[in-house]
């Protein structure tokens, strides 16, 4: 399952990412944000009027919002 | 003479470097949590208790040495002495988020590396202590191998023992074996010395978890965003209006004042009708402008205008921006030059320039003066329901238009000069925080003096400059000053390009000073209506009057749209210069709004000639 189809509050374990698919500086930022590979992460919220986007994921002790296109290249696992 | 040392302060977004900064050197500058405020060079004189003054430095908040966007790139070259005329800091202060550690001890390991003298700043340990986080600085000291010392930034605690430690930083080098690490095994070590330091955890609720659940609720939260905003305008509206009429009386006294006891002459008109007259109506809009900022302000500090650029992305994704954007444009309802300052957080190039070249179309606080004069001259003081003012209401449309016409520019704009992939929207979220009103006051105080200072030498220059042009020559008996004068002959020629839509001679005098600042336009009218009054008693009516007497709603209306899009701040371009080095933008900015305007207030115009207004 990838991260944008997690549902809310469900926790779950970052296993891979494809950086590729990720703007180089984006997929920077993302990891100097702990959103990396091995991060245990939840999404705590999601965009408004039943959108998607932008998601709220909580990983370690701050919440990040970043883009479903972000999340839909990290490959999660349930924990 | 020996050269200045310098500190230089770095750390994450939101570790509180800026009220630290503000804490020890009493520099005052703009305190805010969310990520990327601090854009500017900020420095400020500081004693070690070694009695030698240094120099410090308040960096722009980092993730990483490894820039990703103009901000960090400033913050990773000046610490590395890479950049051009600054000198590397002789020793850094780390600053970091008690709260947070496993994620801030990331970049601390970083900069640890780099073997500058460092001391670190455990900041926000009583937030740290209200999320239930007992911390032992003493254990990271003795794994990072330099000082730590816990401080409350806010409060003023620790800043004594910061001070020491920073001078005894100086003469020794932080212990090798935290350097050559990759990203992830920084991570992982980082993990365990916040795991270590941890004392004790006691899980709570925390505050802003529960708060989150509404203010970004999918279908809350945007209605929230929705009536905040509009209450804001409408607080700019009707809570400023009896401070604004204790300012006008105040104004009026004055003048009526000099005219009983001054002798007549050009002195005693110049102050009446020039500086009291033209400064005087602007100085009045203070109090809305002051209610402006206090609510901007306390946005920015609650951590709250993070929530709203999340809620924002969405809309702002569908014109080929992100939430990102949102904060510049925001800010640019207060003043457009620190909004275009604030894109340097936005690491995407097309993105920050589509941004800079829109946020001249937010309605900025120099806009105010003019909306207020004509929407209380014209449009009457009645509600439309649910205690709704229709004054209000007009002036929620005027930057409703703004907004819309600043949407479409960046949906084109995207689509051709400023063409390129969708860009993507990474932001932390901060924890939320009662604005402090110490803050909020300095903050406030800062924005007035800006105010005031503009309407002393800006304002006040324009507005002789033009009193003199519209004196001189003078006129013969049964002749209209205004129409001899200078400057009566050169709106006289621009008169006839602006006729069109719907301007009279009158409107087009008030274009031209108010290219240096927008407000002026207010002075330049009251002026002109002043210089034009035969006599004292039709000098004393105020100037909504004057208005009410001389325009047709049409042409207030159309004179209002135009100054929606009207590129009409010098200092707007100016900046817009500097950020996107060289004239090629500005002067796109300045001829496609110019069209914009021109064409908004011709169709305002026509289409309220049509209705029968």
């Amino acid at each position: 399952m990838t991260l944008d189809l997690l549902p809310i509050g469900q926790n779950a374990r970052i296993v891979a990412v494809a950086w590729n698919e990720l703007v180089q500086e984006e997929a920077q930022r993302l990891r100097a944000l702990g959103i990396d590979e091995g991060a245990k992460v939840a999404i705590s919220h999601r965009g408004v009027f039943g959108g998607r986007d932008p998601l709220a994921v909580s990983v370690g002790r701050m919440i990040v919002a970043v883009r479903r296109a972000h999340a839909a290249a990290m490959e999660v696992e349930v924990l | 003479m020996s050269r200045q040392r310098k500190i230089a302060l770095v750390g994450n977004p939101n570790a509180g470097k800026s009220a630290l900064f503000n804490a020890l050197t009493g520099a005052r500058q703009k305190i805010a949590n969310y990520p990327g405020v601090t854009v500017e060079r900020k420095a400020g004189r500081f004693v070690l208790p070694t009695g030698e003054p240094v120099e410090m430095t308040d960096l722009p908040g980092a993730y990483s040495l490894e820039a990703t966007s103009p901000d960090e790139e400033v913050t990773s070259k000046v610490i590395r002495g890479q950049f051009a005329g600054e000198s590397a800091p002789d020793a850094l202060v780390v600053v970091l988020d008690a709260s947070n550690l496993e994620q801030h001890l990331v970049f601390a390991q970083e900069i640890l590396a780099l073997g500058k003298p460092t001391v670190i700043a455990l900041n926000m340990v009583d937030l740290a202590q209200r999320d239930g986080l007992v911390l032992d600085p003493a254990l990271l000291e003795q794994e990072l191998g330099v000082r730590v010392v816990p401080t409350v930034a806010v409060r003023g605690r620790g800043l004594a023992e910061l001070a020491e430690a920073i001078a005894s930083a100086e003469t020794r080098l932080p212990g090798p074996g935290i350097t050559d690490l990759s990203l992830i095994e920084r991570r992982v070590a980082a993990h365990a010395m916040a795991e270590g330091a941890i004392l004790s955890e006691t899980r709570r609720h925390r505050l802003h978890a529960r708060l989150d659940r509404v203010l970004l609720n999918p279908w809350a939260g945007p209605v929230i965003l929705a009536a905040f905003l509009f209450v804001v305008f409408q607080a700019v509206f009707a809570w400023a209006t009896p401070f604004a009429d204790a300012l006008e009386g105040g104004v009026g006294w004055l003048t009526a004042l000099s005219i009983e006891f001054l002798p007549t002459g050009l002195g005693r008109d110049l102050l009446t009708e020039g500086i009291l007259g033209g400064v005087g109506s602007v100085v009045v809009f203070l109090p809305q402008i002051v209610i402006l900022f206090a609510f901007i302000l306390a946005m920015e500090a609650s951590g709250y205008m993070a929530r709203a650029a999340f809620l924002m992305d969405r809309m702002m994704a569908h014109v080929g921006l992100s939430g990102r954007s949102f904060i510049p444009l925001l800010s640019s309802f207060a003043c457009a030059i620190p909004g275009i300052m604030a894109t340097r957080a936005i690491s995407d190039p097309r993105d920050r320039l589509t941004t800079i070249l829109i946020a001249p179309l937010m309605t900025c606080s120099a806009r105010l003066p003019v909306y207020a004069v004509i929407i209380a001259a014209f449009i009457p003081r009645q509600t439309v329901g649910w205690g709704v003012g229709l004054q209000g209401l007009v002036l929620f449309a005027l930057y409703v238009a703004g907004v819309l016409g600043a949407m479409i520019v960046a949906l084109v704009l995207r689509r051709s000069v400023t063409k390129g992939a969708a860009s993507g929207f990474i932001m932390e979220l901060p924890k939320y925080q009662l604005p402090r009103l110490k803050d909020m006051a300095i903050g406030l105080w800062q924005r007035a003096w800006i105010f005031l200072r503009r309407a002393g030498t800006i304002i006040f220059t324009v507005t002789v400059v033009l009193w003199v042009m519209l004196n001189f020559p003078q006129a013969r008996p049964g002749e209209s000053q205004v129409d001899v004068s200078i400057a009566g002959r050169v709106a006289n020629g621009l008169a006839v390009v602006v006729e069109p839509i719907g301007f009279n001679r009158d409107m087009a005098l008030a274009l031209i000073p108010a290219m240096a600042a927008r407000e002026v336009a207010v002075s330049s009218l009251a002026t002109t209506y002043a210089v034009d009054a035969t006599d004292e008693e039709q000098q004393a009516v105020e100037l909504g009057d004057q208005l009410k007497a001389r325009w047709t709603l049409p042409m207030a209306l159309a004179f209002l749209a135009w100054f929606v899009f009207a590129p009409q701040c010098m200092s707007t371009i100016a900046v817009a210069r500097r950020e996107t080095n060289g004239w090629k933008w500005p002067t796109f900015m300045l001829v496609y709004l110019f069209a914009m305007a021109y064409a908004a207030a011709g169709l305002t115009y026509w289409a309220a000639v049509a209705a029968g207004l």
